[in-house]
Order: structure tokens, then C-alpha cells, then sequence
């Protein structure tokens, strides 16, 4: 990294008077001025080695690997790590994922593009709205179309919202795990207000297949305009309650302050993206940096962190809960009117009127559902702003109806990199913090 | 024949394309075997193999901090069989840049430069089967160490599995 002289150095024990040494002292690392530039780039991250050295001091009763998972409820999933620990302190880690691998790219080269949204949405499962508006927009890269602005806004609507019922989840589960259970049952109880309306819209509550290549499957549904308003009325509310309960309670400050803690040089440097880069504040939001699907025309910010802990992160997601509440009523009240599907005949199937008086809109109709459009050669990588970072699509086509290769840029699985990191040197009681807080979702990691 | 082939490539060589972005212009510039291209609308860049932490490392230097993904795509008949493709993020400049490396088996790992790049890799090492020399661990990742063969190259059938169901008799 070039910049690692540039960086604000600091020293442990040096911090503002406010840091909770008692947690913070084992996590941290020493850094000071005078380290030579190769040690800075070890400690940034840039350089990884192996630095764990083997203390003859500790003796062997001390020193165990632990096997924690893949069946722990609080791994989030069949997540499985190997612990090394010396007493109480965690002095590697490393995960071992593949339990809920299932060739979710395989099974998409055998899959049309019409029928590569049923694959992706399965992806990750808390949200699925944006694996599918992502493998569309790859679609429609290499197609060169432009889906209409009442697909767009009405992608845009979902996909907030489902950003909303994802991170509804992360903060109930990391409240689950550190043992306030209270917040479990409230988060999961909004979040079901949520996928009611998208049980209303779409006909499920999970793997959608709605965002499809050429625009959405069907229109909004009759009364979503009252639906989406009192979802916001509620969620606003509430999750400022749940805020309030949360962010000067002792109890939850001890466990999540200066615990997992990840400098935004290690980000980078490890490809970590969304929410855990941006509590160690590092302003980088692909819906800013990269706009898709006419989210520029709406007003939001991007929430950052400071110090990148398990505090910072949740703090992150809430505010980025209030954000998409922001997004979703912009985006409800400047809904357009028009086609929700693309024009193009080709990837768009006749409506439904028409196949009933012509022969033609009933062979193509058939056509579409059987064969699939035709997508020209080419390749194209796509990504979009996930609840857990950036989640990506490369998308390779031969001119033939099925996809070549589809590889998924899965956010989860970049950002368990991360764990061997927050965790080094850092309690073993801290472990299901720093797991939570990272929000993995295994279907996504694991593809 | 060998003139025929060669008059094409001295007139590619003096009408070399460059972005007319500055910053992928001067990244790719000292590369003279690396060629420049759009796909649907995005930049790519195709190497030689040998140099790919090369570019890697002045591309880090250029301001693409963040490696977003690695990962492969098999050609099956093509010679060399596979491409590696990595794609590049520049927080600085808003840039996005995907690099392309055709390979038959041995690439350098980008380890050493993005940190990042370790499961990636070890991903298209499982999938592929493709010998990332330099990286630290190069096990496999989502398949069981005992498994046989790399499933997403083109020659492993998709295949399946006899699944029996307690009341599969009844219902025929």
C-alpha cells in the first residue's frame, strides 16, 4: 500500500479516554512511527505472513484448538472454525466453509437466462431481490437493453426494502448471540412485515424470482402504495426504539465496543466491502460510486463508522435501515407510470391478451418459457451494493441461450476473510460478537 | 505464411489501442504486451501470464486498492484452455478494470499483492483446478478434500445423484 506512511499512526494505550481498554487490549495492535516500512505494510495488511510466533513459555495445557461449529447456532449458518487458543485468547482462526455448497454455478450453465433468476435468488437467501436485479442487469449489459423507469424505481423499491428486512436480521441475530433476546423476536417481528408485502407482490416470502432480465415479472400489486407507507410509519418508528434501547445499554456497549476490530487498510487489502468497510470509515458505497437502476435521482448518505468494531457496524446498519426508509418513500412517491418490462419482444414475453387472438404471440410465448432468448457473445461483470457489500455477477455468453459461465461475486464469502483478523489476539468470548456482526449468510458464501 | 502473419502484427503494434482515460492509459502503457479492449462498455485488459503480478503490482501502485473478484472461465478446446479474470477496483478514481490472463494451468498468485485474493483463488483452484504458484494455502474450499476432479471445467457432467424417497412406491 502506498500510502501506509500516510496513515494516522497510534500507539496502545494512547487512545481517547472514552476507549474501554479492558476489551481493547488484546485486540489491538502496537503501531508506532519508528516500525520499519515492511513491519507498517504486515500490521496494515498489505503484506500478509504468517506472524504467529510459538511461545515455549505457555505450556501445552494452555495452548488447544478448539473446533467450534459447523453445527453452532450462533456460527449463522453451517460456518465451522478452528480455533487456536492460549488460555482465553484467540491466537488464530481459521474458517472452513463447503457445507452448504451446492454448484449453484453449475446448475446456472445448464439453466436459460429467463430461468437463471430461480438459481441466484437461492444465492443469499436474506437477499434475494439483489442476487436477482444483479444477474439481471448482467443480462441486460451483454443484451444492451434498457429496462423502462417503472422497472427500475419499482427494483429500487425492493431492493431498499429488502435491504431493510436483511439488516433487520443481522441486528436481531447479533442481539441473539450476545444474549439480548428481546431484540431477536423484534427484529424478526418487523422483518415479517416486510416479506408479508413482498408475499403480496411476488407470491413468496424468500427466493422471489420477480427481478427477471428485461424488467420484473408483474406490476406492483393493488394497494402497495398504503402497504409500503405503514411498513416505513412502522419500521422508522420501531428501530429507533430498538436503537434507543440498544446504544446506551451498558451491557451491550461492553460487549461490542473494541471488540473485532478492523482497520479500513485491512478492508481494502482483503477485499472486504459493504457495512464492515464502512464502519471503519471508508466512504464506499457502490450505489454512489457506481449508480445502476436510477438510484442517483434519490437523495441518501451513506452512514460511516469510525473505529470499525462490532459497535460501529451495527451502528452502520441501523442507520442504513433509516437510509433505505429514505430511499423507499422517494422512490414510492416518485414511482412512474408505464411498463414494468422491457419493450424489446425478444426477451419480453407477449402479454397474456395477446396470446389468446394470435398464433404467433402464442408460438413466441412458448418459445421464451422453452428455449430462451438468445444473449449475443460477450462478457460483462455487474455488481450491486448488497445489504453485505459488494455482490457481483460475471457473466459470460457464447450467443447461445444458456449462460457459458456464471460466477457470483459473493460479498459473504470475501468478507469471512475478515474474521481470522477481528479475531486475532481478541477473547474467545468475543467470537460470536465478531461473527455476528460481520453478518455472513452461508447460502451466499458457500454458492 | 510467417510473412503473411507478421505484416498484421507490426501494423497492430504502431496502432496500438489506449484508453483515452489517463490514469488506465498510464497503467497500461508499460505493458507492451498488453493489449486494450471494451466489452460492453466495460475496460479489460488481456496479459501475458508471466506478467500478470507485474501489472498487479503497478496497478495496486495506480490506485486500484480493492481486487473485487478473481476467477476463471473454461474453454475447453481453446489453446490454453483457460482464462483467469480479475477484476479491479479504484476507490480514488471511481474505476473499475478486469484483467484477463489465458492460462493452460500455472498462474501467478496475486496474493501477495491483494491479501483479498486468497479464497478467490483457492475457489478457482477447487473449481478449476488451476495452480496458483505462490499462494499460501492451496487447498480446496467448498468441495470435500477427498474430491475427485474440479467440477465447474466443461468436461465434468453435471450428474446426479438417486435421491429414494420413503413413499415412492405408493405413489406410482
Amino acid at each position: 500500500m502506498t500510502k501506509s506512511k500516510d496513515v494516522d499512526l497510534w500507539i496502545s494505550g494512547t487512545e481517547e479516554p472514552d476507549w474501554d481498554s479492558s476489551t481493547t487490549d488484546e485486540g489491538s495492535q502496537e503501531m508506532a512511527s519508528t516500525e520499519t516500512d515492511y513491519r507498517l505494510r504486515e500490521q496494515l495488511g498489505s503484506v500478509v505472513t504468517d506472524d504467529y510466533v510459538f511461545d515455549d513459555e505457555i505450556s501445552d495445557d494452555e495452548r488447544m484448538i478448539v473446533n467450534m461449529g459447523p453445527q453452532h447456532p450462533s456460527t449463522h449458518g453451517v460456518l465451522r472454525l478452528q480455533i487456536e487458543l492460549e488460555g482465553e485468547i484467540i491466537r488464530r482462526t481459521k474458517p472452513v466453509i463447503g457445507y452448504l455448497h451446492t454448484g449453484m454455478e453449475k446448475t446456472g450453465e445448464e439453466l436459460t437466462f429467463m430461468q437463471g433468476p430461480t438459481n441466484v435468488t437461492r444465492m443469499d437467501y436474506l437477499a434475494s431481490f439483489h442476487n436477482e436485479h444483479c444477474y439481471s442487469m448482467a443480462v441486460e449489459r451483454l443484451l444492451g437493453i434498457e429496462v423502462p423507469p417503472r422497472a427500475n424505481t419499482i427494483r429500487v423499491l425492493l431492493t431498499e426494502l429488502n435491504r431493510i428486512s436483511s439488516h433487520l436480521v443481522a441486528m436481531a441475530t447479533n442481539g441473539m448471540d450476545i444474549g439480548a433476546v428481546s431484540i431477536m423476536t423484534y427484529g424478526f417481528r418487523d422483518r415479517e412485515q416486510i416479506l408479508a408485502f413482498f408475499e403480496k407482490t411476488t407470491g413468496v416470502r424468500m427466493n422471489h424470482n420477480f427481478i427477471r432480465p428485461g424488467g420484473i415479472a408483474a406490476d406492483l400489486p393493488p394497494g402497495w402504495r398504503a402497504d409500503v407507507k405503514a411498513i416505513l410509519e412502522n419500521i422508522r418508528r420501531r428501530v429507533v426504539d430498538y436503537d434507543d434501547m440498544l446504544k446506551e445499554n451498558p451491557i451491550w456497549n461492553g460487549r461490542t465496543r473494541g471488540v473485532g476490530i478492523i482497520t479500513p487498510e485491512e478492508c481494502l487489502a482483503y477485499s472486504i466491502t459493504g457495512p464492515t468497510l464502512r464502519s471503519a470509515g471508508v466512504d464506499w458505497d457502490l450505489r454512489k460510486a457506481f449508480p445502476y437502476a436510477g438510484i442517483e435521482q434519490f437523495e441518501f448518505e451513506v452512514p460511516l463508522g469510525t473505529r470499525g468494531d462490532v459497535y460501529d457496524r451495527y451502528r452502520v446498519r441501523i442507520e442504513e435501515i433509516l437510509q433505505s426508509a429514505r430511499i423507499v418513500e422517494q422512490a414510492a412517491e416518485a414511482m412512474p407510470k408505464g411498463d414494468f418490462r422491457s419493450d424489446d419482444r425478444k426477451v419480453t414475453p407477449p402479454p397474456r391478451m395477446r396470446i389468446d387472438q394470435s398464433m404467433e404471440a402464442l408460438i413466441h410465448h412458448f418459445k421464451i418459457f422453452t428455449e430462451g432468448f438468445r444473449v449475443p457473445a460477450g462478457e460483462t461483470y455487474v455488481a450491486v451494493e448488497s445489504p453485505r457489500g459488494e455482490l457481483g455477477c460475471y457473466l459470460v455468453s457464447t450467443g447461445e441461450g444458456k449462460p457459458y459461465r456464471i460466477h457470483t461475486r459473493a460479498p459473504s464469502f470475501y468478507n469471512l476473510q475478515a474474521l481470522p483478523i477481528m479475531m486475532a489476539d481478541s477473547l474467545v468470548a468475543d467470537t460470536i460478537a465478531t461473527i455476528a456482526s460481520l453478518d455472513p449468510v452461508m447460502g451466499d458464501v458457500d454458492r | 505464411m510467417t510473412d503473411q502473419s507478421q505484416t498484421p502484427e507490426v501494423a497492430a503494434e504502431e496502432t496500438r489501442l489506449l484508453p483515452s482515460d489517463e490514469i488506465l492509459k498510464g497503467l497500461i502503457e508499460p505493458f507492451a504486451d498488453a493489449s486494450w479492449a471494451t466489452s460492453a462498455g466495460q475496460d479489460v485488459v488481456t496479459l501475458p501470464v508471466d506478467q500478470l503480478r507485474a501489472f498487479g503490482e503497478s496497478a495496486l501502485q495506480g490506485g486500484f486498492e480493492l481486487l473485487s473478484d478473481v476467477t476463471a472461465v473454461d474453454w475447453l478446446t481453446r489453446q490454453p484452455r483457460f482464462d483467469v479474470v480479475v477484476n479491479l477496483v479504484s476507490l480514488e478514481h471511481r474505476l473499475r478494470l478486469r484483467i484477463i490472463v489465458q492460462t493452460d494451468s500455472d498462474v501467478p498468485s496475486l496474493v501477495t499483492v491483494w491479501p483479498g485474493a486468497n479464497y478467490a483463488e483457492r475457489e478457482a483452484f477447487d473449481m478449476f483446478g488451476i495452480n496458483f504458484v505462490d499462494h499460501p494455502d492451496l487447498t480446496r474450499i467448498l468441495m470435500p478434500d477427498e474430491w475427485e476432479g474440479h467440477p465447474l471445467r466443461k468436461d465434468f457432467a453435471v450428474g446426479s445423484v438417486p435421491v429414494q424417497f420413503k413413499a415412492s412406491h405408493k405413489v406410482r
